[in-house]
C-alpha cells in the first residue's frame, strides 16, 4: 500500500528513529539522486549507510566490510543486481538483502528472490514501505520460527495450542486474526506495512483499493486491546502497523 | 537459362541433384545389364547356329566324301543366308566357299574368331564382320564356317546408343528439371522472405502469399499469416493503451506539474507544503493506475498462461469473502457467499484474485445500496458440464444495458461514478484477466444491482 494522506515523510522518520536499532546499511544504486534520497532517509531514521554506484565496487565493498543489510538494485553498470547476490551468497556471506527493481513482476521477484535475496521491493516504492521491509530484514534472535511461545509485553501466543493471552486472559481469535497477530508478533518492535500483511498473510501480490486490511486490524485491536488502557498494537501513520516487544 | 548461383544452393536442387544421381545409376545399371545379356545371347545363337552347321558338313563329308561336302559348300554358297564358308586344300587354294582365302586372324589358330570381309548385298558389296569357326582337317584341308554378325553388331550398338541417350537425357532433364523446380521453390520463399522484409520494416498489415494449392509452403504461409493477425491484434491493442495511457497520464502529470509550479512561486510555507502533500498523493494515484495498466497488459499477453497452476476456485472465493467481510459488516452491508465444492481449475491464482478484488472493490465503490448506502455483495463459485461459474452480484443501482460494452474499455467511467475515486481501469483488468482464461464475461441486470458472470473452461 502506498503512502496513505495527509502524513508528511519526515513525521514517519521522527517516530522512527526513537525506537530502530542503527543500522549498517550499504546501498548499490547507480541512480545517484536516488541512492541520495534513499541515504538520507536511512540516515535520519538512526542508520548509518554506504554507497556504491556499480556492480563491481558493490560486490568488493558488500564481500569486504560488514553489514547489516545489503539494499541491490537490479539493473547496474558492470554487474547485474542478481550477479551480485549470487556471487555474495556463494562466498558464504548471509548478510540480509533487500533486492530494489524497476522490475515488479511476481516472476521477477521469484528470480531475486532465489537468487538469493531475501525482500524484494518494486520501484517507485514509498519510503517508509522501505524502512519497514529493511528493518523487518534484521531477526531478532527471540523470534526464530521453531519457538513455540511467542511475547511481546503482556501478550502471549502459544502457537502449539493456538491459544492467546493478554495480562493471563485469554483471548479468542478467528484463524485469520490469529495468523495476523502472529506475523505482527514475529515482527514485534518492527513496523509492518499493509502490503507486507497482504503478502505474508494473505499472500496476495497485489494491492485492493479499498482499506480492507484496515478494518482487519481494528477488529483483532478491538479483541486484543478492549479491555487495556494501553493498545498494544499501535497505528504508525504513514507507514503500517506495529506491536512493540516491550513497554516504552 | 541463365544459372542464378542461388538457385545451385537450395535444399530442392541439391535433394534433385541426390535424386538424379541414384536415378542415373540405376538406368545405367539396367540397360548395362539388358545389353550384356543381349550380346552373350545373340552370340550364343551364332556359336549354337555355326556349330549345326560345322556338324551338318561334318556328317556329308563321312557319308559322301570330299566331293559331296565341296557339293554341299558350293550349293550354300550360292545362297545369300548371311552364311560364310571356305574350304581350302593343303596349299590354301580355295576349293569351294564364297570367302576368297583365309582371313588374317585365322591363320595358325583353330578355334572361333571375328574377321571383316567383304559381303554381298543388294546393292553390291559392302564391309561387314563375321563371326567364324575355324577347323583343320585330315590332308591338310582348312574348313571355315561363319555368320555374318553385322546386324547383331548393329543391334548391340543401337542398345548402347539408346544407353547413353537415356543416360544423358535423364541428366538434361533431371538437371534442368531440378533447376526449374528449385527457381520455383526459391521464387516463393524469396517472395515470403520479401514481405517478412517490408513487414520488419513497419508494414504490419503485409500477409504472406498463399498460392492455394495447400502445399506446405502454403501451411507454412498460413500459419505464419496467422501470427501476424495476432500480433497485428497485439500492437493494435499496444497503440490504443499508449494513446490512453498519454491522455490519461498526461492529464494528472499536468495538474501536478502546475501545481508544483505554483507552489514554488508562493511564498506562503504552509502552501508549499499542502502543495507537496496533494503532489505526493497525486503521485500514489497515478502509481496504482501505472501498476494497473501493466496487470492489464499482463493479463492480455497471454504469458501467464505458461504459469497456470490448479486453483481451487471455492478456497479463493473464501478467502475473498474473509478478506473482505470485516469491511462489509463494518459498512453494515451483508456478504452471501454460495460455493460448490470441487470448484477448480488450471488458472493464475494471483491474477484471479486480482480480479475478483476489482469486482468486490466495484460494489464498495459504486454498487452500494442506493436507498441505505450499504453494500450487498454476492459471490459464487460453481462448476457444471466442464465449465467453472463465478460471479459477484450487488444490490446496487447497476449498469445500463446500453453501457456494458463500454464499461470494460480502458479508462472508461460512467457518468454517475465519476465522482468516486478511481481510475476506470478495474473491468478492463477484469476482462483481460478472463480472456486469459479463455473465459467469457457477462454482465447481468440483478433486479436490482449488477451481476457479473464469468464462465471459464475448466
Amino acid at each position: 500500500m502506498l503512502n496513505p494522506l495527509n502524513t508528511s515523510q519526515e513525521q514517519v522518520h521522527n517516530q522512527y528513529a526513537k525506537q530502530a536499532l542503527s543500522m549498517r546499511i550499504l546501498i548499490i544504486e547507480d541512480d545517484l539522486e536516488a541512492a541520495g534520497w534513499l541515504s538520507k532517509g536511512l540516515s535520519e531514521s538512526g542508520h548509518v549507510t554506504d554507497h556504491a554506484s556499480d556492480g563491481e565496487t558493490g560486490l568488493a565493498l558488500a564481500t569486504s566490510e560488514p553489514f547489516d543489510v545489503l539494499i541491490v538494485d537490479r539493473m547496474l553498470p558492470k554487474m547485474d543486481g542478481l550477479e551480485i547476490i549470487r556471487n555474495v551468497r556463494k562466498q558464504g556471506i548471509k548478510t540480509p538483502i533487500l533486492i530494489l527493481s524497476a522490475l515488479s513482476e511476481v516472476d521477477e521477484k521469484v528470480e531475486g528472490l532465489r537468487a538469493g535475496g531475501d525482500d524484494y521491493l518494486a520501484k517507485p516504492y514509498a519510503f517508509s514501505e522501505l524502512l519497514a521491509r529493511v528493518e523487518g530484514l534484521v531477526r531478532r534472535p527471540d523470534t526464530e520460527p521453531q519457538q513455540t511461545v511467542l511475547l511481546a509485553q503482556d501478550l502471549e501466543m502459544d502457537l502449539l495450542s493456538r491459544k492467546v493471552k493478554r495480562a493471563g486472559q485469554e483471548v479468542l481469535l478467528q484463524p485469520r486474526e490469529f495468523k495476523l497477530l502472529e506475523y505482527l508478533m514475529r515482527n514485534a518492535g518492527k513496523v509492518v506495512t499493509r502490503t507486507m500483511l497482504l503478502e505474508n498473510v494473505w499472500n496476495y501480490h497485489f494491492d485492493p483499493q479499498t482499506n480492507v486490511i484496515d478494518v482487519h486490524i481494528s477488529r483483532l485491536r478491538g479483541k486484543i486491546d478492549k479491555d487495556f488502557d494501553t493498545p498494544i498494537l499501535e497505528t504508525i501513520r504513514g507507514a503500517g502497523y506495529m506491536i512493540r516487544a516491550h513497554k516504552p | 537459362m541463365r544459372i542464378n548461383l542461388k538457385v545451385l544452393k537450395t535444399s530442392t536442387f541439391r535433394l534433385a541433384a541426390i535424386y538424379l544421381t541414384v536415378f542415373a545409376i540405376s538406368i545405367g545399371a539396367v540397360l548395362s545389364y539388358v545389353y550384356w545379356n543381349t550380346v552373350v545371347l545373340l552370340q550364343d545363337q551364332t556359336n549354337d547356329t555355326i556349330g549345326a552347321e560345322v556338324q551338318g558338313l561334318a556328317e556329308q563329308y563321312r557319308q559322301r566324301g570330299l566331293s559331296g561336302l565341296l557339293e554341299v559348300i558350293k550349293e550354300r554358297s550360292k545362297e545369300n543366308t548371311g552364311s560364310v564358308y571356305l574350304f581350302t586344300n593343303f596349299v590354301g587354294r580355295r576349293m569351294a566357299g564364297n570367302l576368297d582365302s583365309l582371313p588374317v586372324g585365322a591363320v595358325g589358330n583353330e578355334g572361333w574368331f571375328e574377321f571383316p570381309y567383304s559381303a554381298r548385298t543388294q546393292t553390291g558389296r559392302e564391309k561387314h564382320i563375321a563371326r567364324a569357326y575355324h577347323l583343320e582337317l585330315a590332308g591338310g584341308f582348312t574348313l571355315v564356317v561363319g555368320r555374318d554378325v553385322e546386324e547383331r553388331r548393329k543391334f548391340a550398338g543401337l542398345i548402347r546408343t539408346a544407353l547413353f541417350w537415356a543416360l544423358g537425357l535423364a541428366a538434361v532433364f533431371g538437371v534442368s528439371g531440378s533447376l526449374l523446380m528449385s527457381r520455383n521453390f526459391l521464387a516463393r520463399i524469396d517472395s515470403i522472405s520479401a514481405t517478412s522484409r517490408t513487414i520488419m520494416a513497419g508494414d504490419l498489415t503485409g500477409r504472406m502469399p498463399v498460392t492455394g494449392t495447400g502445399d506446405e509452403l502454403d501451411r507454412l504461409s498460413l500459419s505464419l499469416n496467422d501470427m501476424l493477425d495476432q500480433i497485428e491484434r497485439l500492437m493494435s491493442g499496444m497503440k490504443e493503451i499508449s494513446s490512453n495511457v498519454a491522455h490519461d497520464l498526461r492529464t494528472p502529470l499536468t495538474r501536478m506539474r502546475s501545481r508544483v509550479e505554483a507552489a514554488l512561486r508562493s511564498n506562503v510555507p504552509g502552501e508549499q507544503r499542502a502543495a507537496l502533500e496533494t503532489t505526493l498523493v497525486e503521485t500514489d494515484q497515478l502509481l496504482v493506475t501505472f501498476n494497473a495498466l501493466l496487470s492489464i497488459a499482463k493479463a492480455e499477453s497471454g504469458q501467464a498462461r505458461a504459469g497456470f497452476t490448479d486453483v481451487d476456485i471455492g478456497e479463493l472465493i473464501e478467502e475473498m469473502a474473509d478478506l473482505y467481510e470485516p469491511l462489509i459488516e463494518d459498512q453494515e452491508g451483508s456478504l452471501n457467499v454460495h460455493v460448490e465444492p470441487g470448484t477448480k481449475m488450471k488458472a493464475d491464482r494471483q491474477l484471479l484474485a486480482q480480479m475478483l478484488t476489482n469486482l468486490i472493490d466495484n460494489v464498495m465503490k459504486y454498487g452500494l445500496d442506493p436507498k441505505t448506502g450499504q453494500p450487498h455483495v454476492e459471490l459464487f463459485a460453481g462448476h457444471s458440464a466442464g465449465q467453472v461459474t463465478i460471479y459477484v452480484a450487488d444490490k446496487g443501482v447497476g449498469i445500463d444495458e446500453k453501457d456494458h460494452q463500454r464499461v470494460t474499455e480502458r479508462f472508461v467511467r460512467l457518468e454517475k461514478s465519476r465522482s468516486a475515486p478511481g481510475n476506470g481501469l478495474g473491468l478492463s483488468l477484469v476482462k483481460g484477466v478472463i480472456e486469459l482464461h479463455n473465459g467469457t464475461l457477462n454482465l447481468q441486470d440483478n433486479n436490482p444491482g449488477l451481476k457479473v458472470v464469468m464462465r471459464f473452461n475448466k
